[in-house]
């Protein structure tokens, strides 16, 4: 019905926090990686505003095709109120309902996923960081 | 089959992004956030709807199926034409913008 609300007040609430945070934050801290001591390359940490546009990205995108459904359905239209089931009182009270559980389901989902990506992303930086702070082994 | 559709567009594009990386000219990332975000959203749809019908949530009607293809494949064509004006607008090539420089001389 309007489930798609959730996620889209979270992804403004991010989007405002991705802005904030992209103007404090510094510049990103760099590692330098060297291999067998011959090359040595340059690896960049991943700023958390980066890693909040994830986020954001998962959030707007998965909305804008999730409001599309509900235009296919005829649960959104373009007059007002916007919103078939806001006409009518007990609908409007099965779509509060619907945003309750399945749309705060939906924002709360994708936001875990997030987190798993965020600690898969923590531990590659980790290990790139092992690699740089072990001395690499000499060769014969 | 609306999700069944999102998700392989999700993983086609990743695929793409994950050859192409850490190059990102074309601007596949926009097009895998979307698809996958969209695919998380409508797999908690399932689960409700599976919760509701039970084992019924596997059989619809042919003609069920048949719109939720037709929602899918509209869903993944409008993802495209987002993720095209986007690419068309950041011009990552600068094709658009030699092209309009071009007709100005």
């Amino acid at each position: 019905m309007a489930c798609f609300l959730v996620p889209v007040t979270e992804a403004i609430v991010t989007t405002i926090a991705t802005k904030i945070i992209e103007k404090r934050e510094k510049e990103p801290e760099s590692v330098s990686l060297s291999t067998g001591g011959e090359s040595a390359e340059t690896a960049v940490k991943i700023p958390f505003s980066r890693k909040l546009k994830w986020l954001n990205g998962l959030l707007w995108g998965g909305s804008a095709l999730l409001a599309f459904e509900h235009v296919w359905h005829g649960e959104v239209v373009p007059w007002f109120p916007f919103l078939t089931a806001a006409a009518d009182p007990a609908d409007a009270a099965e779509m509060l309902h619907e945003m309750a559980t399945a749309g705060v389901a939906m924002a709360a989902f994708v936001t875990v996923v997030w987190l798993v990506l965020l600690g898969v992303s923590r531990l590659i930086e980790k290990r790139a960081d092992k690699e740089t702070s072990s001395p690499a082994p000499s060769e014969g | 089959m609306t999700l069944l559709i999102t998700v392989f567009a999700a993983i086609v594009c990743t695929v793409i992004w994950y050859r192409k990386a850490p190059e990102s000219e074309m601007k596949i990332g926009i097009l895998c956030w979307m698809f996958w975000g969209a695919s998380l959203m409508w797999l908690v749809d399932a689960v409700f709807e599976y919760a509701e019908l039970g084992a019924e949530y596997f059989t619809p009607a042919p003609a069920d199926m048949l719109n939720a293809a037709f929602l899918g494949l509209s869903a993944v064509a409008l993802g495209l034409a987002i993720w095209l004006v986007i690419v068309l607008i950041k011009d990552p090539r600068g094709v658009i913008r030699k092209q309009l420089s071009g007709a100005k001389r």
